[in-house]
């Protein structure tokens, strides 16, 4: 298992010293524009320079604030109606497959919708971002609490545990690592959807930049931010992960 | 041979006339599980329910723990009514399954039950450190329970139903996932732990061997619809060592239940072409 890991582990950083290097020679060998893919050397250089000017931390602040608000509103709706459902099995029969439908539908098309409704700011991108990450939120959490063996209830009931104690001690512990997968996938979903906003319809953030960037016909500019998103995405899905891992460790 | 005792003081449980079917009376998938079922059971005792696999011990079991309501016919516990609620001050429960928690270390699985119990915090080490030592796994308290074998698990669940202060221990075949060498060790285990907390103890089993070595009474369950053929008297007391198992009488009261479900066995198998909507 160990093993396993760890050559899964250096086939991972193979493949991106491979793409690092990939991108290095063919900006090098000159058989590329510039318009297309900068330099390596010239993205490392705007990043540094972006990193230095106020208006960067605040699109930043403003891309996760936004994706945080989104988040929060799918998280409190999607895990209150996930958990509803899961009080009846013929909600789960029926609602279920209704939300995990309606999934399946590119919630992008309504877009424009959304910014008809809540306008060119932020609150466009918050809603759109909730109403993204509601669908992942809600499913795991009827998977999470609808998947608990009969088994540990019956036992927690002939205790004697109360409603309060067995949600608290038994089903919340026992949905908690499915639940939280749900959370993740939802968050980077939000995230993911209000750079997506903000490239095509918003006044500031991260994905604005991009945007405005790529108008402006400045290649290494677009390159620094987007490597900035990978660089985030990357270490918050780190982070997530760890922290999951020590929930479903326990 | 349903009034055992006419002493109600010395009477743990009273099993009244229970009937159970599953379905709507006259519905073609109606099917009648339990058939006027009447046992008292003495505190103190070990009597097991051994029958053919569906014939509803298990679900007798449940009525007495109060998992469930009867169709018909009654539970009195200590002179109280069941009523299809568990008594979690009167009767703990091993599953057939282990139940212990997979979120929490055997200790806490301890504190869990002792905490749905409603027994202080400061008894809650003492507890389960004596009934982890009954069984041998006090040096396993800070493991989860999928470090732990099957056997090893079903110990620590079998001691989590004992740490608990109930009088009354309800087990539903807690050795059926085991290998027989660890079947017989959990065995005398509980044989022992028996003798020294003087729990009263209903076992359901379909092991002729089991339910001869560790029961005080047997009662013997037709096919369904489940009634009681007979009760069967062992009178070897408790605890009892592996030795029990060479003598004569053993032998002997093992053969005597297996020629009463013998034909049981053969009408179940001709019953299985039939849906089964029971439990086991």
């Amino acid at each position: 298992m160990q093993r396993a890991s760890l050559s899964s582990r250096s086939v991972q950083y193979v493949f991106l010293v491979f793409v690092a290097a990939a991108w290095y020679f063919l900006t090098e060998s000159g058989n590329i524009s510039r318009l297309f893919l900068p330099k390596p050397g010239d993205v490392i250089d705007a990043l540094t320079r972006l990193f230095q000017t106020a208006s960067f931390w605040s699109a930043v602040l403003v891309t996760l604030t936004t994706a945080l608000k989104g988040f929060v509103i799918a998280l409190v709706l999607g895990v209150l109606a996930g958990y509803l459902v899961t009080r009846s099995k013929l909600a789960i029969a029926t609602i279920e497959p209704l939300i995990s439908g309606l999934f399946t539908i590119p919630i992008t098309l309504f877009f424009p919708m959304f910014i008809l409704f809540f306008g060119v700011g932020t609150g466009s991108k918050v809603a759109y971002g909730a109403t993204y990450a509601f669908f992942p939120i809600a499913l795991n959490t009827i998977a999470a609490f609808s998947n608990m063996e009969k088994r540990y209830l019956l036992a927690a009931q002939s205790m004697g545990g109360s409603r309060w104690d067995i949600f608290r001690y038994v089903l919340m512990p026992g949905a908690l690592p499915v639940l939280f997968t749900g959370l993740r996938i939802g968050f980077f979903i939000c995230l993911a959807s209000v750079l997506g906003g903000e490239t095509i319809s918003s006044v500031a953030g991260i994905g604005r930049n991009i945007a405005l960037a790529a108008e402006l016909m400045e290649p290494a500019r677009m390159f620094a931010w987007i490597l900035f998103v990978v660089c985030m995405s990357v270490t918050l899905n780190l982070l997530a992960y760890s922290f999951e891992n020590k929930i479903r460790s326990r | 041979m349903t009034q055992v005792d006419k002493n109600n003081d010395d009477i743990a449980i009273s099993i009244k006339n229970v009937t159970q079917r599953f379905g709507d009376e006259g519905s073609p998938e109606s099917v009648l599980a339990l058939d006027n079922i009447s046992l008292d059971i003495r505190k103190g005792e070990f009597v097991c329910l051994l029958g053919p696999s569906g014939c509803g011990k298990s679900t007798l079991l449940n009525i007495v723990g109060g998992l469930f309501r009867p169709s018909s016919g009654s539970v009195t516990v200590d002179g109280r009514l069941v009523d299809g609620k568990p008594h979690p001050d009167k009767i703990a429960f091993v599953f057939q399954e282990s139940t212990l928690f997979p979120w929490y270390t055997v200790i806490e699985n301890f504190h869990i039950a002792l905490k749905f119990q409603g027994i202080p915090k400061s008894e809650w080490d003492d507890r389960a450190m004596t009934a982890l030592k009954a069984v041998g796994m006090a040096s396993f308290a800070k493991h989860y329970p999928d470090q732990l074998s099957v056997g090893m698990r079903q110990r620590v669940n079998m001691a989590r139903g004992i740490c608990v202060k109930t009088g009354i221990l309800l087990m539903d075949e807690p050795f059926a996932a085991l290998d027989e060498q660890t079947r017989m060790v959990l065995g005398e285990d509980l044989s022992q732990l028996l003798a020294e907390t003087g729990k009263t103890i209903v076992f359901v089993t379909h092991s002729l061997a089991e339910a001869v070595f560790l029961s005080d009474r047997i009662a013997v369950i037709s096919a369904r619809p489940g009634k009681i053929k007979t009760i069967i008297d062992v009178k070897t007391p408790h605890p009892r060592s592996p030795d029990f198992m060479l003598e004569p009488r053993f032998s002997e009261l093992r053969n005597e239940c297996y020629a009463l479900l013998r034909d049981e066995i053969r009408a179940t198998m001709a019953l299985q072409r039939d849906p089964q909507p029971t439990g086991a």
